[in-house]
C-alpha cells in the first residue's frame, strides 16, 4: 500500500475546546498574556494608565463646585485637603456656564437660540435618520436656514419670508427654462433682482425703508413711518451679532459652515471634472487657491480687509463675513474629498446613466452623487469635524467663541489665573459634539453598506 | 437531394427574417468618421439599418465594434458623416442627444448595473425621470419585463446580491422599460460563465423573435446564425464584408474576414 492513500475508518466525535482557550481567561490569556515578552508589557500599560487616570480623576472629582473666585476656591481646598495643588476649582463653570454657552446673548431671550437647536434637530432628523422619521418633517428643513436667523438675530419677519421668496423665484426661472445652464445663470439673477427690490438697492437701505417688503408692509395697513418693534408683525427683539458668543457661537458658524460647504464642495468638485473651460480652470484655481491659504489670513480678510474693498457705510455683518469664509474654506476641502468618491466611481456607471437618456443633473443626482457620497463619507464627516473645531480660531478676531470667552473670564479679576478648567469644560464640549458625528457616520457606513451588498 | 432540402429551408428562414424587416429606416449612417486623438478608428462607415432588422457586428479586437455602436447612442462622438436615428440626426445638441437616448437602450459587456439600488428601482428610474411616468405604473412595467427576463423574484434584491446572467437580464430589462425602439448591445455574453450565457442568449432571442431592432457586437456565432437578418464584419475601423448569415459563414469572400472565421470557429 502506498503512503498516498489514506482511508478513515472511524469518525471523530465532536469535543470541547481546552478551558485555557474560552471565557475571560482564554481572552487573557490570548490577548493580553500570551507570552512573555507580552505579558511585561500588559503590565507596564495598567502601570502608565493608573498612574494617569489617578492624578486626572482625582483633580476632577476631589474638586471645589461652589465658589464665586478663584480665591475662594483655593480657600475650600486648603480647608478640605490642606494644598491647592491636584484640586479643580469648577466653581467658575459654575458661575459662568451660561456664558460659556450663549456668550452675552440677553438672557431673558435664551429661548431663542434654544428653540433654534431644537428645530436644528428637527431639521437634521429627515436628512439624517430618512427611514425613521416622517418625511413631512422636511418641510422643517426648508424652511430652518430661513427661521434660524431670524430666532438668533430677532428683526422683522419679512426679511426671512423675502429671502426665502428669492429662491422660489430663482427656483420657478429655472424651471421654466428647463434646468440647462442658461436657466441656472438666469434664475439667480432673478433672485437677485427679487432681492433688490424686496429689500432696496445696497447701501441705500439698513434694513426696512425700501422695496417690495415696505410696500406689502404698507398694504396690510400699516405706517411705514411707524414700524418699530411694537408694530411689525411677528418682530422679534434684534440681539447684535456683538453680543452672540460661548458654544452657541461655535454651533452657529459650524453648522452654517457645513450644512452650505456641503453643495457647495459638490458644486466644485463636479466643476473641476467638467469639459467646459472656463468653469473648469475657475474652480480649479479657487480650490488650490483656499487650499493655499491658512484659515486665519481667510478670516483676518473677513474682519478687516473686507472693509476696504466695500462701499463705506455698507453694514456688512461680522458673522455673517466669518460664516462665508468658514464655508468657502470647507467647500474647497469638500470638493477634493469628494473628488475622491467621483474618482472610485467606474465609467460604466456614466455611461449606465447616459444611455437611459438622465439628462447630466439627473445622472449626478440619482447615480453619480449617492455612490460617490457614499464612498466619501469618511473624507467628508472628517472635514465637517475638522472645520467645527476650526470655528475656535474666530477668537483671535475678537468673535467670543467659547475660548475667546475663556480669556475674557479670565480678565475678570474673580478668574484671573484660571486655566484648565475652562479649558477641560469647552473641550468635553467640543468631543461630544465631534463624536456624535464621528458615531454618527459609523452608522451610516454600516446601514448603506448592509444595504447594497 | 438533401442539399436543395436545405436550400429551400434556409430561402424560408430567410424569407421569414425578410418579413419582420420593414422598409422603414431605424439607423442611417453615412460617411461617418471617428478619431481617437490621431488614431482614425471608424473610417467611412455607411451603414443603414432598417426598422425590425438583427444585425450582428463581429470583427477582431480593437477592429472599432464597440464605438460604432456607442457612436450610435452618443457615448461617443463622431466627427464627419452623418448619424441619423429614428429620423433625429446627432448632432451635439443636448435636447436631440437626450431623446436619442431614451429611444435607444445599451446593454453593455460588465451591466453597469446601478449597484445602490434595487433591482426594481434600476428598472423605473429612467421611466420615472426621463418619460414623467406615474410610479406605480412604472413598477408594473418593470415586473412586466422582470418576468419577461425570467427574475420576477429578484426585483428587492441589490445587483450585488444577483448572478451575472441575472445581472445581464436585469439590464436587459432595465433597458426595455424605457420601451426603446432599438437595443444596442456591446458584447453581452463575453463577461459571463458558459452556463449563464444561454440564459442571456434565450432572454436575447425571445426579443429578436418579437421584432425588436437590434445590433449586437458579440462572437456568439450561434446566436448570429439563429436571429440574424444581416452579419456585418468590422476590421481596422472598417466594414470588410457583410451579408446573411448562412452565406457569411458559408462563403466568406474576404480573405480577411476568412482568415477571422476560421479562428473563432477553429476551436
Ligand atoms: N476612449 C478611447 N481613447 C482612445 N482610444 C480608444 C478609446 N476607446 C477605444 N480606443 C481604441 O479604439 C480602438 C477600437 O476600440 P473598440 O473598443 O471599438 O474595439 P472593439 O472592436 O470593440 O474591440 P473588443 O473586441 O476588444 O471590444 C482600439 O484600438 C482602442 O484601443
Ligand atoms: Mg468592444
Amino acid at each position: 500500500m502506498s503512503d498516498a492513500s489514506f482511508v478513515r475508518t472511524e469518525m471523530l466525535s465532536e469535543q470541547d475546546p481546552p478551558p485555557t482557550s474560552v471565557g475571560v481567561i482564554g481572552w487573557l490569556r490570548a490577548n493580553l498574556f500570551s507570552n512573555w515578552w507580552n505579558a511585561i508589557l500588559t503590565v507596564l500599560c495598567l502601570a502608565a494608565i493608573w498612574y494617569v487616570l489617578s492624578g486626572l480623576l482625582g483633580w476632577t472629582l476631589r474638586s471645589v463646585w461652589n465658589a464665586g473666585s478663584l480665591n475662594e476656591c483655593r480657600d475650600v481646598m486648603i480647608a478640605n485637603w490642606g494644598s491647592t495643588h491636584g484640586h479643580a476649582c469648577w466653581g467658575v463653570i459654575n458661575d459662568r456656564w451660561l456664558q460659556l454657552l450663549f456668550g452675552f446673548y440677553p438672557p431673558e431671550l435664551y429661548y431663542r437660540p434654544i428653540l433654534a437647536m431644537l428645530l436644528l434637530f428637527a431639521a437634521l432628523a429627515p436628512v439624517l435618520f430618512a427611514d425613521k422619521v416622517p418625511p413631512k418633517l422636511l418641510y422643517v428643513t426648508a424652511a430652518y436656514p430661513f427661521l434660524m436667523p431670524w430666532l438668533m438675530w430677532g428683526g422683522s419677519i419679512w426679511t426671512p419670508i423675502g429671502v426665502a421668496a428669492g429662491f422660489v423665484v430663482a427656483y420657478l426661472v429655472g424651471r421654466k427654462l428647463g434646468g440647462t445652464a442658461s436657466g441656472l445663470v438666469l434664475g439667480i439673477l432673478s433672485a437677485v433682482v427679487w432681492w433688490m427690490l424686496w429689500f432696496g438697492l445696497p447701501g441705500q437701505a439698513e434694513t426696512f425703508d425700501s422695496g417690495v417688503g415696505r410696500v406689502l408692509v404698507a398694504g396690510l395697513g400699516e405706517n411705514l413711518a411707524s414700524i418699530s418693534p411694537d408694530t411689525a408683525p411677528f418682530w422679534l427683539e434684534t440681539v447684535e451679532s456683538r453680543k452672540f458668543g460661548g458654544f452657541m457661537l461655535s454651533v452657529l458658524i459650524g453648522v452654517v459652515a457645513i450644512g452650505c460647504s456641503l453643495p457647495l464642495g459638490i458644486l466644485l468638485a463636479l466643476g473641476r471634472q467638467s469639459n467646459m473651460l472656463i468653469v473648469k480652470a475657475i474652480c480649479v484655481g479657487f480650490i488650490e487657491f483656499i487650499r493655499g491659504v491658512p484659515l486665519i489670513t481667510l478670516l483676518f480678510v473677513a474682519s478687516t480687509l473686507l472693509n476696504i474693498f466695500l462701499p463705506p457705510g455698507t453694514n456688512f455683518d461680522i458673522i455673517l463675513r466669518v460664516m462665508i469664509m468658514v464655508t468657502l474654506f470647507a467647500a474647497a476641502y469638500m470638493a477634493e474629498v469628494i473628488r475622491g468618491g467621483l474618482a472610485g466611481l467606474p465609467t460604466g456607471q456614466y455611461e449606465g446613466a447616459d444611455s437611459l437618456g438622465l439628462n447630466y443633473w439627473q445622472a449626478q443626482r440619482l447615480i453619480i452623487m449617492p455612490q460617490a457620497l457614499k464612498i466619501s463619507i469618511p473624507g467628508i464627516v472628517s472635514t465637517f469635524i475638522g472645520i467645527f473645531k476650526d470655528t475656535t480660531l474666530v477668537s483671535i478676531i475678537a468673535l467670543l467663541d467659547p475660548l475667546g470667552l475663556s480669556n475674557s473670564i479670565r480678565a475678570d479679576t474673580d478668574w484671573n489665573g484660571i486655566y484648565w478648567e475652562l479649558f477641560a469644560f469647552i473641550a468635553l464640549m467640543f468631543f461630544i459634539a465631534c463624536f456624535g458625528m464621528s458615531r454618527y457616520s459609523m452608522y451610516l457606513e454600516r446601514k448603506l453598506k448592509t444595504e447594497n451588498d | 437531394m438533401a442539399e436543395s432540402m436545405h436550400d429551400t429551408m434556409v430561402e424560408r428562414e430567410i424569407d421569414r427574417r425578410k418579413m419582420q424587416v420593414s422598409e422603414e429606416v431605424a439607423i442611417q449612417i453615412t460617411g461617418m468618421n471617428k478619431w481617437f486623438g490621431m488614431f482614425h478608428v471608424l473610417r467611412d462607415i455607411d451603414l443603414t439599418v432598417h426598422k425590425g432588422e438583427r444585425i450582428v457586428i463581429c470583427g477582431p479586437s480593437g477592429s472599432g465594434k464597440s464605438t460604432l455602436i456607442r457612436c450610435i447612442n452618443r457615448l461617443e462622438e463622431h466627427q464627419t458623416g452623418q448619424i441619423v436615428v429614428e429620423g433625429t440626426e446627432l448632432t451635439s445638441d443636448l435636447k436631440n442627444i437626450d431623446k436619442i437616448r431614451s429611444e435607444v437602450g445599451m446593454c453593455f459587456q460588465h451591466f453597469n448595473l446601478f449597484p445602490h439600488l434595487t433591482i426594481l428601482e434600476n428598472c423605473t428610474l429612467a421611466p420615472i425621470w426621463v418619460r414623467k411616468i406615474p410610479k406605480r405604473e412604472a413598477e408594473e412595467t418593470a415586473m412586466h419585463f422582470l418576468e419577461k427576463v425570467k427574475i420576477p423574484e429578484q426585483a428587492e434584491k441589490y445587483p450585488g446580491q444577483l448572478s451575472g446572467g441575472q445581472q445581464q437580464r436585469v439590464a436587459i430589462a432595465r433597458s426595455l422599460c424605457m420601451r426603446p425602439r432599438i437595443m444596442l448591445f456591446d458584447e453581452p455574453t463575453s463577461a459571463l460563465d458558459p452556463e449563464m450565457i444561454k440564459e442571456v442568449l434565450d432572454t436575447m432571442i425571445e426579443l429578436a423573435e418579437e421584432g425588436m431592432t437590434m445590433l449586437c457586437v458579440t462572437h456568439e456565432m450561434g446566436f448570429a446564425r439563429q436571429v440574424a437578418n444581416r452579419v456585418i464584419f468590422m476590421d481596422d475601423g472598417q466594414i470588410v464584408e457583410q451579408n446573411e448569415p448562412e452565406e457569411f459563414f458559408k462563403n466568406p469572400k474576404s480573405d480577411r474576414t476568412k482568415l477571422f472565421l476560421s479562428q473563432i470557429l477553429g476551436h
